[in-house]
């Protein structure tokens, strides 16, 4: 596994910060980054283990550690917030039968949170994927996840 | 240095070009409250705190990391400044759990102390908080991150003190954290626990865990010792509370460590407490051990030692004293020994350690000691070329300093057979086969003079006998080098041209180079290379065993040798003899007395028949054990003082019960030849201190010894020794200085040799391989390596419920290619058998070693390494060859 993480680091092994187009790359194959290819970046990269970890998770794109097969990410910053985010999350919670951060049982749904889309003019927004959704209303939800399930 | 003018508060205040505003206010007796700045780390300007108002400025600057510059006009505390920082407290304390009636660090929060002065009692922010689980899985430390401000102390003390580069900022925004890679618990990270970020915490996030509901800061009486661990020689303070030691706090105005410790250092003093200690003494009697009163003790033993005497002569009598005990308690071991016993039969562990470097040395440079001094390592050199030292687990501020320069900008050779974590991080690694070091040593110096990158002026003034020593190195070619050690030609061409051009090289070794049958001529090989290159007397260069015992140096300085008295005075020079007659009022032996090798000998052919051991404990740490216990069960009488009923004590007929390094003042001298003062810090266990017990032990022998304190003790070794007669118990409350120090007003000697070797000149001593005694065979098909992991000292940490709870066994290090021949895998127990003997262990699989070697520690008795390793000795210092035995290996 060690070899196929250093092929998929490789090409990104000197370029300037490197390290987070790396993690696209791994992220781009496996849906999420898996916690040895961290190890395997810290080494690469020349940098402690800590310092790749602190790099992988402040990017709330990308996700260390196994999701599921759809990723839904609603967006908490202020224009979503007060747009009614929370009702958006209870009712996806409840559709799903997962809290945030958590993924279904069967591998298909992954609940997150993120930072601004950039999709503003139609607060609360969420992300299926990276597609965006806005507008959204409690009434809604089901009708969205229709489409992946 | 360029000075600059500025206004702070109204005064006109100088400052070094460079320096920020925080500095120079604090420098003109102006402090400014700070959280994230620490004067050991790098600024990182991040809790705001240290805001400052300059005129003309709009924003309020964050003082740690604003430089000065001339005109500037600063106001610490204007209304705006203040305001300003009630705010952030406010903001910090919206998220903190204000259990202040509760906390550890009360008393040394540097956030409570600041809310009491700007009168911030809670926050008007309101919102969520933290709910983190507290880390209490390891036994040293609690992290309470719900009581962190993240101002990234403890994640560049990691980085910057200790380089072990364990902590991170992960997340981000309200969920950011500082924590270890996958936010695990310390125990399941590459933490090693040297606690240098409960040093700088400044709240209480991470706390002493031994110190948790024991005692308010205030509560606490410090003492401030010197480690007994390792020869570093680190201080800190014994956090004392109603006459119990509960914990270790770092002292800043530490002379070699500053604020830096290692886990022994830090969590290992538990072991003073230890429910093993002896407390009374214990007579053996029928083969079972007693109680016993100090008075039938001391009966016992002063007429057994008398009749021994009387019946056998003074030469049946030997001594071991200790590289674990002060001075002060060497040099009685070897005065009663000498003065009353009448032999010079007396030695320590330095027999087993560097032995090869006080002989060695004194052969080439005329005296046995690190030539520069500690400190060098980050102001100094521009080169380490470190070889047989693996100084991150064995002397772990050492380790660190050297880590740290490497990282600035200092170049790094490591030569190990092992991948310490030192050879990981060099520039270039040589990774010799194990005892290969004097054709390594010859190969580069046949490099450097083909080049003629010799310093022909340093061997012109400063030394004798070179044509020899370049007849010899003529011999080592690259080729025939590469053939023996297995290193590349091109490898060794790097390394003896980086050695021999840069100014500023000095060499670090330890036993790796020691514990071979050729010990003292790899010192001695040593020595030439540093001679060859001019690199000596001066700073930043120099020959550098570092030792390995926190008061090795001390105790050979102390004369606990057969050869010498204090001072390296020699028993066989007339005048020095005759000084020590005249001060002890008695005659002296002439005739050199027995190394401990030897006197195990005599044990065994029946001419030693009684024998005092002050806390060392061969039969678990000298090489061959088994023919160790046979020595000792064949004496008549036996006496070990000691902490614990060890191993070696077992054997004994007479325990005395030992006083641990809490309870004696005293000194120790740590590897840099630089005496620090130990002192009480609680009442002794057993009574009285080790010297109070010796001066009555011997004055019931009939040799009157009698002190107020250790201070006289010391007077009385100084007055006999030139080389430390400058230094006092009184100078060393003032300050730290090395010997030589001839005179009260002499400065101390950092550096050895400068303009003039002690022997006058530099003796060139050229030196052939000599290979091990034994090497791996077709019975023993397998070569053991040994040595310490960085968990345990020699002996004692495994009485520390901390350490021995972290590292509670012995793992061998096996390499993958060989553990998947064996069939095992890391937590497999494996059997090892020598020629002498067979112990079973468990694995650890790691490539820090070759296929077909495994490396062994020495630490756990129930793992006992030294009845596989060698009985070949190098034949000059007599020191065992530790490092190389043959084996065999099977799945257990």
């Amino acid at each position: 596994m060690l070899t196929v993480y250093q092929e998929i680091i490789s090409p990104y092994q000197y370029l300037p910060g490197g390290i987070i187009e790396a993690y696209h790359a791994m992220q781009k194959k496996y849906g999420y980054i898996p916690e040895d290819a961290i190890a395997a970046a810290a080494q690469a990269f020349n940098m402690s283990k800590a310092q790749a970890y602190g790099v992988a998770t402040f990017y709330s794109y990308f996700k260390v550690g196994k999701r599921g097969k759809n990723v839904i990410r609603i967006c908490e910053s202020a224009p979503c917030h007060i747009a009614g985010a929370d009702q958006v999350v209870a009712a996806l919670e409840k559709e799903l039968g997962i809290k945030m951060g958590e993924t279904t049982a069967d591998g298909k749904f992954t609940l997150e949170f993120t930072e601004c889309v950039g999709q503003c003019q139609a607060t609360p927004v969420i992300t299926v994927n990276s597609k965006p959704y806005g507008d959204l209303t409690a009434e809604k939800i089901p009708g969205v996840l229709a489409e992946y399930k | 240095m360029e000075l600059i003018k500025l206004i702070i508060n109204g005064k006109e205040v100088e400052a070094p070009a460079g320096s920020t505003i925080l500095q120079a206010a604090e420098n003109a007796g102006i402090p400014i409250p700070r959280l994230c700045y620490d004067p050991d780390l790098s600024p990182l300007g991040a809790c705001r705190l240290c805001v400052v108002e300059i005129e003309g400025n709009r924003l309020l600057p964050a003082s740690c990391v604003t430089p000065v510059s001339p005109g500037m006009i600063v106001h610490t505390d204007s209304p705006a400044v203040v305001e300003a920082r009630k705010t952030i407290l406010e903001l910090l304390i919206a998220n903190h759990p204000l259990d202040c009636m509760t906390c550890d660090k009360l008393g040394a929060c540097k956030l409570a102390d600041y809310c009491y002065q700007y009168g911030v009692k809670e926050s008007a922010f309101q919102g969520e908080k933290h709910s983190y689980a507290i880390d209490e899985s390891n036994p040293f430390i609690i992290r309470d991150l719900n009581k962190c401000i993240l101002c990234g102390a403890c994640v560049r003390a990691c980085e910057e003190m200790t380089g072990k580069d364990n902590l991170s900022y992960l997340h981000r925004g309200f969920h950011r954290k500082a924590t270890t890679a996958g936010d695990v618990p310390y125990i399941d990270s590459d933490c090693v626990f040297c606690g240098q970020c409960v040093a700088v915490c400044p709240t209480g996030a991470l706390t002493e865990k031994s110190m948790a509901g024991k005692a308010r800061r205030w509560d606490l009486e410090r003492v401030t010792t010197t480690c007994p661990f390792c020869g570093t020689g680190c201080n800190f303070d014994l956090a004392v509370n109603q006459g119990k030691v509960i914990g270790v706090l770092s002292n800043p105005d530490a002379p070699v460590n500053g604020r830096s410790l290692c886990v022994k250092g830090r969590f290992g003093w538990d072991f003073i407490y230890n429910e093993k200690r002896l407390k009374t003494p214990l007579i053996k009697r029928n083969g079972k051990f007693e109680e016993a009163s100090w008075d039938e003790a001391f009966e016992l033993i002063a007429q057994k030692f008398n009749e021994n005497k009387a019946k056998n002569g003074p030469d049946s009598f030997a001594a071991l004293s200790s590289a674990r005990c002060t001075n002060e308690e060497n040099f009685l071991v070897q005065k009663f020994t000498r003065a009353h016993l009448g032999t010079n039969n007396v030695d320590h562990c330095a027999r087993t350690c560097h032995a090869p470097s006080v002989a060695g040395l004194a052969n080439s440079f005329g005296s046995g000691a690190m030539t520069n001094i500690i400190a060098e390592i980050s102001d100094e050199a521009e080169l380490l070329f470190l070889i047989g030292i693996n100084p991150t687990e064995a002397y772990p501020v050492v380790g660190y300093k050297m880590r740290q320069a490497a990282r600035k900008g200092c170049k790094l050779v490591v030569c190990d057979p092992r991948r310490t974590e030192l050879a990981a991080e060099a520039d270039i690694w040589l990774r010799q086969k194990h005892g290969t070091d004097i054709p390594l040593l010859n190969g580069l110096m046949h490099i450097i003079i083909k080049e003629g990158l010799e310093d022909k002026k340093f061997i012109a003034e400063r030394t004798e006998n070179y044509e020899a020593m370049k007849a010899l190195a003529a011999e080592y070619t690259p080729e025939r080098v590469s053939e023996i050690t297995g290193v590349a030609v091109e490898d060794l061409y790097r390394v003896a041209r980086l050695y021999a051009t840069t100014d500023k090289a000095m060499i670090f070794y330890s036993l790796g180079i020691t514990e071979h049958i050729c010990g003292t001529r790899n010192v001695m090989s040593i020595a030439n290379l540093a001679m060859l290159t001019g690199h000596i007397g001066r700073p930043g260069v120099g020959v550098n065993p570092v030792r390995g015992q926190n008061n090795v140096q001390g105790a050979c300085d102390m004369g606990a040798l057969p050869n010498v008295y204090s001072g390296y005075q020699s028993v066989t020079d007339q005048a020095a003899r005759e000084k020590h007659e005249k001060t002890w009022g008695v005659s002296l032996p002439d005739k050199v007395g027995l190394k401990i090798p030897e006197m195990f000998e005599a044990a065994h052919e029946g001419k030693v028949k009684a024998m005092y051991i002050l806390g060392e404990n061969p039969v678990l740490t000298d090489p061959n054990a088994n023919h160790i216990k046979e020595a000792l069960e064949r004496l008549d009488f036996f006496v070990v003082q000691e902490l614990f009923l060890t191993e070696t004590a077992e054997f004994a007929d007479v325990v005395l019960p030992a006083a641990s390094f809490a309870e004696c003042d005293g000194t120790f001298t740590n590897t840099e030849r630089r005496p620090q003062r130990v002192r009480k810090a609680i009442e002794p266990l057993p009574g009285q201190a080790n010297w109070e017990t010796i001066c009555q032990m011997v004055t019931r022998m009939g040799y009157p010894m009698s002190y107020n304190h250790p201070s006289e003790i010391w007077a009385e070794m100084a007055s006999l020794s030139p080389s430390m007669a400058g230094i006092s118990f009184e100078r060393m409350e003032k300050e730290s200085v090395h010997w030589p120090c001839p005179s009260n007003d002499h400065p101390g000697t950092p550096i050895l040799h400068i303009g003039k070797f002690t022997r006058g000149l530099g003796g060139f001593q050229p030196n052939e391989h000599i290979p091990p005694g034994e090497l791996p065979d077709a019975d023993y098909p397998i070569l053991l390596c040994t040595g310490r992991v960085m968990q345990h000292y020699n002996v004692t940490t495994q009485y520390s419920a901390g350490l021995a709870s972290v590292w509670d066994r012995e793992m061998t290090e096996v390499n993958p290619q060989e553990a998947q021949k064996l069939g095992v895998v890391t937590g497999s127990r494996m059997k090892v058998t020598s020629r002498r003997g067979e112990v079973t262990t468990t694995v650890w699989v790691t490539e820090r070693v070759q296929p077909g070697v495994i490396w062994m520690s020495h630490h756990h008795s129930d793992t006992p390494t030294n009845e596989l390793t060698s009985p070949f000795v190098c034949d000059i210092a007599g020191t065992g060859e530790y490092k190389v035995c043959a084996v065999k290996i099977a799945k257990a």
